[in-house]
């Protein structure tokens, strides 16, 4: 087996031996199941309740990615705006630090007075919490230009909005989609919190309601399918930054 | 220095220009610094604070100035100021008998680093300023192979045929600066502005683009303005040679090299080279001992 093959395993390796260890230290210690179920229970847990897992899931993947789709939208318009006028990120990057320190948690249940119970809360509160990074990194990327290159094309009569569209996006599309990978997992905690505080459906609703039922092997079920899909969508927006700005990782693939 | 206010000429055989009519039709003034003086904000000029004063220049269409001095004195400054980026807080610049009031897009320029797009091939970083600058920018579309061909031809002539297709990692430093300088001579600039380009190179590649800068400017006569704190290398190619004072900045004194163009690089081993360059060493010496402490 070459390094790179040996490189390309080694989580899923290392991953199926914590799963072991942790199988082992159950039966060993005979651990109860509604205390800390092992995988072996979880796994059945995963079998017997598919169909409401699946729906839990499916509910809260969609909600996520409608909370996910608004904070790119607004994190990218408010990235623009703060990236590209001086003032603008003298005027709203205070306001926007101090939003963001605030603890989503503490939100949730003014987002249920304000919409009710039901998706608003969840879309939100994906949103809330996942647009902060993505304009945070918008604006890096188009307020760290090059003088020198802006000279050179100002002379030529460019205005902002030449520098902007030729130079600025383009050098920003790396810091943006390293900032999807951050927010996309953020997003799903969002969603999660709020079906958990007030949802009637979802993996955090489904989590909740199997927790306060004792029934641990369900709830740690559910853990596991948002990790797969905070992870698989992690993946997705890797492989497309790797394919669409090669040339900001030209250290790791250089030909 | 001096002094060339346009003042109407009371002499009967005054010609086109302010000059003289001996020296010809082809040596006309190109760009002029009347008396300019430069502070970068409204507090520094208020304190008497200058980064450029008393600038007076007289450069000739097509003649090959050079600018060394000291580092930081100004001479960046003095680029802003002939592109029209800064305004003067006192004086006037001409650039072909026009005032200057804005950016120039007749102008192309080039500094140390070469900054070039790094998603952008060599040819479509060279193709940049067409993008932008008028009237090119509204026929990009419609005239693109002709522009790419013109492209081409440039990068051939600094011999990068056959890396038209390459990104700037893949170039050399040496190459990186080629394209840059490729990238600011393409909308075919009357002007081109070098600040320090060869700054970063090595020896032996700074010697090898020195030759084809000197070939691009034989071939073509744009006016050119290059920066540098490279003594050899502002003799070897420049017609005039400005030595300029650290803070304030301002011009001690102006040698033209009478050497006959084009130069060979044999020129910069001779006695008669290296004797100008002493002498404008000269010129740095004591426009430093007013900064150090005696």
């Amino acid at each position: 087996m070459s390094q790179k093959q040996i490189e390309r395993w080694a989580p899923v390796l290392l991953g199926l031996a914590l799963l072991l260890l942790w199988q082992a230290v159950c039966t060993a210690f005979r651990i109860d199941d509604y205390i800390f179920p092992s995988p072996w229970t979880i796994g059945q847990a995963m079998l017997e309740f598919s169909g409401p897992l699946t729906e839990a899931s499916w509910k809260t993947f969609w909600v996520t990615m409608v909370g996910f789709s608004l904070s790119i939208v607004v994190g990218v318009m408010l990235g623009f705006l703060v990236g590209s006028s001086r003032l603008a990120y003298a005027a709203v990057y205070p306001l926007l630090v101090a939003f963001n320190a605030v603890p989503k948690a503490a939100i949730v249940p003014i987002l249920i007075v304000w919409f009710g119970i039901g998706i608003a809360p969840g879309v939100l509160t994906a949103f809330l919490i996942s647009f902060f990074p993505i304009t945070v990194n918008m604006a890096t990327g188009l307020a760290t230009l090059e003088p020198e290159l802006e000279d050179v094309l100002r002379v030529l009569g460019a205005k902002r909005w030449d520098v902007l569209v030729k130079v600025g996006l383009p050098r920003s599309l790396p810091y943006f989609y390293g900032s999807l990978k951050v927010s996309i997992t953020l997003a799903f905690v969002g969603t999660v919190l709020a079906e958990m505080t007030a949802g009637d459906s979802g993996i955090g609703y489904l989590m909740q309601s199997a927790g306060s039922s004792q029934r641990m092997p369900l709830a740690f079920a559910g853990l596991v399918v948002i990790g797969a899909m905070a992870m698989a969508m992690y993946e997705l927006f890797s492989y497309i930054e790797h394919h669409t700005t090669a040339w900001a990782h030209r250290g790791s693939n250089a030909s | 220095m001096a002094n060339l206010h346009p003042h109407p000429s009371p002499l009967p055989h005054a010609g086109a220009g302010a000059n003289a009519p001996a020296l010809g039709p082809a040596e006309k003034e190109f760009v002029a610094f009347r008396d300019v003086w430069l502070a970068y904000n409204a507090e520094l000029l208020a304190a008497g604070h200058f980064a450029v004063e008393a600038i007076d220049l007289s450069v000739q269409q097509g003649e090959f100035i050079a600018i060394v001095g000291p580092s930081g004195c100004g001479k960046s400054t003095f680029m802003k100021l002939t592109t029209g980026l800064k305004m003067p807080s006192r004086g006037k610049i001409f650039i072909n008998g026009q005032a200057v009031t804005g950016p120039l897009k007749i102008s192309g320029m080039a500094f140390q680093a070469p900054s070039l797009l790094p998603w952008r091939t060599t040819m479509h970083n060279v193709l940049l300023p067409l993008e932008i600058v008028e009237p090119h920018r509204s026929q990009f579309k419609a005239r693109r192979k002709e522009y790419e061909e013109r492209a081409r031809k440039l990068l051939q002539k600094v011999g990068l045929a056959g890396y038209e297709d390459k990104f700037p990692w893949q170039l050399s430093g040496g190459m990186q600066q080629r394209v840059s300088i490729c990238r600011a001579l393409i909308h075919e600039p009357q002007m081109l502005l070098l600040d320090e380009p060869f700054g970063a190179l090595d020896a032996f590649t700074r010697e090898e683009l020195w030759c084809i800068l000197r070939d691009l400017w034989v071939e073509q006569k744009f006016n050119v303005i290059l920066v540098t704190h490279d003594l050899r290398e502002s003799v070897f190619l420049a017609d005039t040679v400005y030595v300029m004072s650290g803070s304030p900045g301002r011009f001690v004194e102006k040698k033209q090299i009478e050497l006959a163009h084009p130069r060979d690089l044999e020129l910069t081993y001779t006695r008669e080279f290296t004797d100008i360059v002493h002498e404008l060493r000269g010129h740095i010496g004591a426009a430093r001992k007013p900064v150090t402490p005696a």
